[in-house]
């Protein structure tokens, strides 16, 4: 850094010598103040140097040294003989206040603590100019420093204080920090992680403890405001803020780079139309299916591929469980609260996956919902089940597929109920588009229509009976004529509640379906959101 | 020490937690003597005093190897496995 001329006037502070004795600045006389390190070779370089200011003017002025190596000040000020306070600053609040860059850091100071004169490094000729300035001020005879033997020009060494680890700490700490959560301070002798698990935080699984220092990195991830209102997340309307959303994302073990999903993901499933309350509540057991799609995906790494459904990838997996636990937390979602699920089902953990869009030969999820492929778009869906395997290795026609694609839906619900207002998302998988397109294009609609076609049973069917009493109650029948009960009933009461996209590796035909909650006004509408990248 | 941030709404205070308190007594209730002079004495006329005032329950006598460290993990299991309340005491 060029000297700087123009006046600064750094913040006060007070730190302890060597000896514990305390030492502020200002300290009403005129001051020379030193950042140092003790690894620091262009420290140790300076060193010599300032015991000699020191000596040469130290009755008329004070020489502050203050150093961010903790116990190796005390090295360094042996080595170098050092008789003026050499300070403890190991926390680096004062290199974080005075902004610093790197080390040594010189500063002059007047009485009031105003700096005329600063410098950065080891430029021989500043720190000369430095002595010749000391003696004019202070009017006693300049230093003895044999400046001919040393080094012309030597760069400093960053600050500690600029460690990522550190300055997160720091920044964290800071007036003006965004953070304002509560902190919880754990006592040494307790162990974090099981702290948390007695606090209900978890899911079940071990968390990532929300440091400040982890969570400003997290909040890095994202241009948005910490304190910014996301969404009111049922049941106990707790505010999600960008904040509460980062810390969530912190104990999930998302990235920075994660958080825009996982904030696109809160927005959506705290809609009206997805009705977290009701997904969260009903003991029919629902949760949270999110499908990425647009150019995030291979930005942050998540898996469309073999295993996309599954375990193994950290973008997946810690996407949809920070959305759980956001869920969890702000929202008030404890198992056996309003968490009421019969049996629940591992997607209450985590499910989220991205779309192979490249590989489908379909526009992809979120262009069909009408955004731009170059959008990158969250879509959340109410699922009870799911994936549930769809084997077929031997059809060869389209045909064939399409119709084995939709008699693998038949199990919604149940086999045996038909005209579902219900959702289902159906990931086929690329083996089994290979087979639907080997004679030319099949459109997303004329799968519908096959998979209505082939699920399609005479409404009798339907009808409750000794072999199972679920379907159409005989009182429901009464008016009903034979033609009546004859009459075709396809599996889905339309073809928009199949909802497609493509996943997978490249081999194995075995393709996958969700099946879903209620649909519609009643129960959960899928939501899309476009995910905020700034 | 470490610091963590709130993950919650924060409408509950961060307490440690401890266990439910039943508000009866009922089956087994250990007392866990902690090795100090004369702890037993107290413990004596503790029991003494449970078998008076509630008649239905049961009590089993425990003892730290010694009060200046941490229970053993054998000991804390046994309790755990037989007891439904313990109650702790020293004398001095």
């Amino acid at each position: 850094m060029p000297n700087e001329t123009a006046e600064f006037s750094p913040p006060g502070f007070s730190l302890a010598d060597l000896a514990g004795e305390s030492h502020s600045f200002p300290t009403g006389r005129r001051a020379l103040v030193c950042f140092v390190k003790e690894d620091c070779e262009t420290c140790n370089t300076a060193g010599p140097v300032l015991e000699a200011f020191y000596r040469a003017h130290g009755s008329a002025l004070d020489v502050l040294l203050v150093s961010q190596s903790g116990d190796g000040s005390a090295v360094f000020a042996r080595r170098h003989g050092l008789s003026m306070p050499v300070l403890d600053d190991r926390a680096c609040k004062t290199a974080f206040a005075w902004d610093i860059e790197s080390v040594p850091s010189v500063f002059l100071c007047d009485a009031g603590g105003s700096s005329t004169t600063r410098f950065e490094g080891f430029v021989r000729s500043d720190w000369e100019a430095l002595g010749a300035e000391l003696a004019a001020q202070t009017g006693t005879p300049v230093a003895q420093v044999d400046w001919q033997g040393l080094p012309a020009w030597r760069p400093g060494c960053g600050s500690k204080h600029l460690d990522p680890e550190m300055f997160d700490k720091l920044r964290a700490e800071a007036e003006g920090s965004p953070i304002r959560a509560r902190r919880i301070e754990i006592a040494s002798g307790d162990d974090v992680a099981e702290f948390m698990f007695d606090q209900g935080f978890s899911d079940g699984l071990p968390l990532v403890p929300p440091t400040p220092e982890r969570v400003m990195r997290m909040l890095a991830g994202t241009h948005r405001d910490a304190q910014e209102v996301v969404a009111i997340v049922p049941p106990n309307m707790g505010e999600a803020t960008v904040e509460k959303i980062a810390i969530n994302a912190v104990m999930a073990g998302c990235k920075p780079e994660y958080l825009p999903v996982v904030i696109a993901g809160v927005e959506a499933v705290c809609t009206d139309a997805f009705n977290i309350h009701g997904v969260t509540a009903t003991t029919m057991g629902a949760a949270p299916v999110m499908v990425v799609n647009g150019p995030i995906r291979e930005k942050i790494g998540m898996n469309m591929k073999l295993g996309a459904l599954g375990a193994g990838n950290r973008a997946n997996a810690t996407i949809g469980r920070a959305l759980r636990l956001v869920v969890r937390n702000v929202g008030g979602a404890s198992t056996g609260g309003v968490e009421r699920s019969t049996l629940g089902n591992p997607m209450k953990f985590t499910m989220c996956f991205a779309e192979w869009e490249e590989r489908a030969p379909w526009e992809p999820l979120h262009v069909e919902r009408g955004f731009d492929r170059e959008d990158s778009v969250v879509t959340v869906f109410a699922m009870t089940g799911g994936p549930v395997h769809i084997v077929d290795q031997t059809s060869r026609s389209p045909q064939q597929i399409a119709g084995s694609l939709g008699m693998g839906l038949e199990g919604v619900f149940l086999p045996k109920m038909h005209n579902l207002p219900i959702d289902a998302l159906l990931v086929i998988c690329p083996e089994h588009i290979d087979t639907l397109m080997r004679d030319g294009a099949w459109d997303k609609d004329r799968l519908r229509d096959r998979i209505q076609q082939v699920t399609s049973r005479p409404l009798r069917d339907m009808l409750a009976d000794d072999r199972s009493g679920a379907g159409i109650l005989p009182a429901a029948t009464a008016g009903m004529t034979p033609e009546m009960l004859d009459r075709p009933a396809p599996k889905f009461a339309g073809k928009e509640y199949i909802h497609i996209v493509v996943a997978g590796s490249d081999a194995g035909k075995f393709s996958s379906a969700f099946h879903g909650w209620a649909t519609g006004e009643v129960g959960s509408i899928s939501v899309s959101r476009k995910i905020d990248l700034g | 020490m470490t610091t963590i941030l709130d993950p919650t709404d924060e409408r509950t205070p961060v307490e440690r937690q401890v266990a439910e308190r039943p508000g009866s007594l009922s089956g087994v209730i250990g007392l866990l003597d902690i090795s100090k002079p004369r702890g037993n004495v107290f413990l004596d006329a503790l029991e003494g005093l449970l078998a008076e005032k509630a008649p239905g329950i049961a009590t089993r006598r425990y003892t730290k190897p010694t009060f200046a460290k941490p229970c053993p993990d054998a000991l804390r299991h046994e309790i755990r496995d037989e007891c439904d309340f313990l109650i702790e005491a020293l004398a001095d």
